[in-house]
């Protein structure tokens, strides 16, 4: 046994007693400041993901399309003619509840390096982002300097911000969640791994100088929030679109270059993680020397060199006595790039300073000597007693109308333009369909194809069964992309959880992981890419299970599909699928009980998918007048767009009541219930007998609603609201919301 | 031989690829030019489209418009070659001194990014020439800074001589405050300098070329002016 370091020393390092002691173990002595210092950063579960890892291996990750899967800054998928399609999520949580501006700009900020790392043209951005209850100040406050982040750092750069996912409950207000998602586009040929090889060849730091900022980012993302967060601050770094912007055309010029070995984006634990992830995968070792690398100040020791995650800087391996090619283009774009060390045979980690040598740590340690951890999981008791409870037997606190128009004006339901009209969603010149649509849809010029991209939290309900709620997440990634016409190719994660030694915390990540397997294999849709966020708890409180899933799927393209805007009078509404509503975790229940409760909803993989590719060819056919999944708001929700994007009333009938499981015919739930497995559709009078036959044929059940026409809204004679109330109710909520004091 | 069109590129610009693809749609060939150049390389119209040139520091346009090209581009219309200048375009134009006015930060303070209707105000120079005086283009907006300012005695000089390009409006043409999404003053969304060869405009035509990007309304401006210029 050595004697460790104080018990203060090693929590600012995030490492435990035991992790210092196995270190010390593993080296054969006692590894000194600076190595603790880099064993902290690529030990933290943000690095190592030494609590995720087991259960990631469950995700299917193969596919016939998935050229490369997850271990790379991003996965790819191949797109046919030669276009691959590169794209990864992840999360900037932490530093988005503290600094709401700067964290969310440098989410985006990396996760467009971790795709143009691979050599691919950034496309497009989505962000799902979630905050406590907007009628609390704070939260307001967030959410828009959330926003500001995002749209300073995308509109800047010249990426477009597609779409993405706003949701609010109030287990979110201690810890908000933003996660970035970046799509890229890029040939076989200009395809670039993040590796080192060669010995002898230069390893080049290239960007922004090297300052103090975000030291310790990678621990701090790597434990709970507490009230001294203030104080961590200064873990947050500071975005530099402008910067990343010219770092993104050089190296994109460079991608295909023969004298280009490896390019890795400089992020969390900064040159530590980098090279020695570069030196991993290529089987080698690097050399740095610290005094080599540019600095924003002066005094820097070479545990902050090594440590800092100052933004845009990328680290490129290139071919010996070439480096003049490559700096040259790094000139023209007025960057400065420095040779900072070399490759070596020897698989480690070695750190000089003016060529003295300050640490040396073997990969096989600093990699993969952490140990993996199992903390215990369990079902707490109270989920048990929730889940027997029933929903629809609470006398409602509203009538149907009323708890309709309270339903749209819910922050989760309402249009969400103040959100999106900040971004620039255009810039490409491709977006066929922007923020605010089903799925974003992007033609590529010249192509007769394209991409439909959408993002996807889990359902409410995942307080009570997590793993239900992560497979909805997959099938409505999936519904949504059908009714933007699109097969789906892949997808990214974002696991957002709260802290995974309390049992409770690990029983839903186990559960959620196992059921995002599940969705994803049956659904077969394999995972390429992903990224695991912890403790993400406030004052002991973690937030709800809530994995994000980004899909991207593939479309051709010959006009526009046909949106969830209803179209002409006299038109059929009529509902595909056969999902029961269900009332638990729902936005209705949300609203007017305290807690999730009630049986799982319905979930039906097989049928999920024989349904998408149902309506992906009735997309394609053109007999469809519009088209729209059933999520969050159910029916009522639904219907309400329809009808308030179309500038037309409808008159519909309740679902025949075998259709509904627990309740027959309880109007709220047929009206509010969510649940997977259902579309709403509308058609010509003359297209209905088309529809009929498809639907048959695919043996998927068709419900016949009723009609679009006039100037109101009436459902069964119960519940009757203006098209004009219904949409000042959709627009103006959120506007009036954040513009109060 | 198709017209050339030279289109700037400043470190931060980011609609050049959008503008080439408008340029192509339009029968015309795109150069891109560096702003280190000092050279236009023969080309019969200039475009300096969006983004952040220079990250916009200091003010938006201001250290773009000290670039080398720009002596170039100020030399080319001065000799009355016509010059676009879209949203950063526009802004540069104006930190150049080739337009009068600034654009200031949106009223509200947001960055914008929403379809626009615009009227067409003037018929002079060969931006505006083809397009008829009132009637109405779809086209979007993206701008942080993109309220138009000019001194009372600036903008009665540009009423009088015709040089308002555009004004936000309504999809019937209407003007009104609900209409103007960044509180330019007048409603100005794009003007021309005395000549009427250079148009500053802060909406993005280049966005606007087909109907499944949501309006074709933009194609209008790259159609017009570039068969004036094969006889050039």
């Amino acid at each position: 046994m050595t004697r460790a370091p104080s018990p203060a020393v090693l929590r600012e390092l995030a490492l435990t007693e035991e992790e210092y002691q196995r270190s010390a173990q593993l080296l054969g002595r006692i590894p000194n400041p600076l190595e603790l210092g880099m064993l902290g950063a690529m030990w933290s579960e943000h690095c190592s993901y030494k609590t995720s890892k087991r259960l990631l291996r469950e995700l299917p990750t193969r596919g016939d399309r998935v050229v490369l899967g997850p271990g790379e800054n991003a996965g790819v998928v191949d797109l046919g003619d030669s276009l691959l399609c590169c794209f990864k999520i992840e999360s900037h949580n932490h530093p988005s509840a503290i600094e709401p501006v700067q964290g969310a700009a440098t989410g985006v900020g990396g996760i467009l390096r971790d795709v143009f790392a691979m050599g691919a043209r950034p496309v497009a951005l989505l962000d799902a982002i979630r905050f406590g209850d907007p009628r609390d100040r704070l939260q307001r406050h967030r959410l828009a300097r959330v926003v500001e982040g995002i749209g300073f750092y995308g509109n800047c750069i010249g990426v477009p911000t597609v779409g993405g996912e706003t949701y609010f409950s109030q287990e979110y207000a201690g810890n908000c969640l933003v996660n970035a998602m970046c799509v890229g586009v890029t040939t076989r040929a200009r395809l670039v791994r993040a590796v080192a090889a060669g010995v002898g060849n230069p390893v080049l730091l290239v960007g922004a100088d090297t300052g103090r900022d975000g030291i310790h980012g990678a621990t701090f993302a790597s434990v709970q929030l507490d009230d001294l967060a203030e104080e961590r601050r200064p873990a947050v770094q500071v975005g530099n679109p402008f910067l990343e912007k010219c770092l993104m055309e050089a190296c994109l010029e460079l991608c295909g270059h023969e004298a280009l070995v490896g390019l890795q984006d400089c992020g969390a634990a900064g040159l530590t993680s980098s090279c020695s992830e570069m030196a991993k995968r290529g089987g080698v070792g690097i050399e740095i020397d610290v005094a080599e690398v540019g600095r924003r100040e002066s005094g820097m020791t070479p545990y902050e060199v090594m440590l800092s995650e100052s933004q845009e800087r990328m680290v490129l391996v290139v071919e010996r006595g070439r480096e003049a090619e490559i700096q040259r283009v790094f000139e023209r774009w007025d960057l400065r790039s420095d040779v900072i060390g070399r490759v070596i045979a020897e698989p480690e980690l070695r750190v000089l300073d003016r060529g003295q040598e300050v640490g040396v740590l073997p990969l096989s340690v600093l990699v993969d000597g952490f140990s993996e951890r199992r903390p215990p999981a369990a079902m707490p008791e109270s989920v048990l007693t929730a889940r027997s409870e029933d929903p629809c037997a609470l006398t409602p606190p509203w009538g149907l109308e009323e708890a309709w128009l309270r339903l749209l004006a819910s922050p989760n339901c309402a249009d969400t333009t103040w959100v999106h009209r900040q971004y620039d969603h255009q810039v490409g010149d491709d977006t066929v369909w922007g923020p605010g649509s089903d799925a974003a849809v992007l033609r590529f010029k010249g192509r007769p194809d394209g991409i439909a991209i959408t993002v996807d939290g889990a359902h409410r309900c995942s307080l009570l069964y997590p793993a239900r709620g992560a497979a909805m997440a997959v099938a409505e990634g999936l519904r949504n992309l059908a009714v933007a016409g699109a097969e789906p190719l892949a997808l990214t994660n974002c696991l957002n959880f709260g802290d995974p030694d309390q049992p409770a915390v690990m029983w839903q990540l186990e559960e959620a992981v196992q059921g995002l397997a599940e969705a994803a294999t049956e659904l077969g849709i394999p995972v390429v890419s992903g990224n695991v966020s912890l403790y993400n708890d406030y004052q002991g409180e973690s937030i709800p299970p809530t994995p994000v899933v980004g899909l991207v799927g593939q479309l051709a393209i010959s006009g526009l599909p046909p949106g969830p805007a209803f179209r002409a009078s006299e038109d059929r509404i009529v509902l595909l699928g056969e999902g029961a509503p269900s009332l638990t975790g729902s936005e209705y229940q949300r609203l007017t009980q305290s807690g999730v409760s009630g049986p799982a909803p319905d979930l039906d993989l097989a049928r999920e998918r024989a349904q998408a590719a149902l309506v992906r060819e009735l997309v394609h056919s053109g007999i469809l007048h519009s088209a729209h999944d059933l999520s969050v708001g159910g029916l009522a929700l639904a219907l309400t767009k329809g009808c308030v994007l179309g500038g037309l009333g409808a008159l519909v009938r309740l679902p025949s009541p075998e259709s509904s499981s627990n309740r027959p015919g309880d109007p709220y739930q047929a009206l509010f219930g969510e649940g997977s497995g259902r579309y709403l559709l509308t058609v010509s009078p003359d297209g209905m007998s088309t529809l009929e036959a498809a639907c048959r044929r695919s043996k998927v059940p068709l419900t016949d609603l009723g009609l679009v026409g006039g100037e109101v809204i009436s459902f069964s004679g119960l519940a009757r609201i203006s098209l004009n109330q219904a949409r000042d109710v959709l627009e103006q909520s959120l506007p009036e919301l954040m513009e109060s004091r | 031989m198709p017209v050339r069109v030279g289109i700037a590129v400043f470190p931060g610009t980011w609609s050049e690829r959008d503008c080439q693809h408008a340029v192509t749609l339009a029968g015309g060939e795109a150069v891109f030019l560096w702003h280190k150049e000092r050279t236009l390389r023969g080309c019969d119209l200039l475009i300096l489209p969006g983004g952040f040139a220079h990250g916009d520091y200091l003010r938006a346009g201001a250290i773009a418009a000290f670039s080398p090209l720009m002596e170039e581009v100020k030399e080319f219309a001065r000799r009355g070659g016509p010059v676009l200048g879209i949203c950063n375009g526009f802004q540069i134009l104006c930190e150049a001194g080739m337009l009068p006015g600034a654009l200031l930060r949106n009223q509200g303070l947001q960055f914008r990014c929403q379809p626009t209707h615009l009227r067409v105000e003037s018929g002079q120079g060969p931006f505006m020439s083809q397009l008829p005086v009132a009637s109405v283009l779809s086209i979007p907006i993206s701008h942080g800074e993109g309220r138009y300012f000019a001194d009372a005695p600036t903008l009665d000089r540009l009423k009088e001589e015709g040089r308002v390009a555009f004004r936000y409006c309504s999809q019937e043409g209407e003007l009104g405050s609900n209409h103007n999404p960044n509180g330019s003053v007048d409603a100005i969304a794009g003007i021309l300098n005395a000549q009427g060869n250079v148009l500053g405009m802060m909406p993005h035509p280049e966005r606007a070329c087909e109907p499944l990007l949501g309006s074709a309304d933009g194609l209008q401006l790259f159609s017009a002016v570039l068969p004036q210029l094969v006889s050039r």
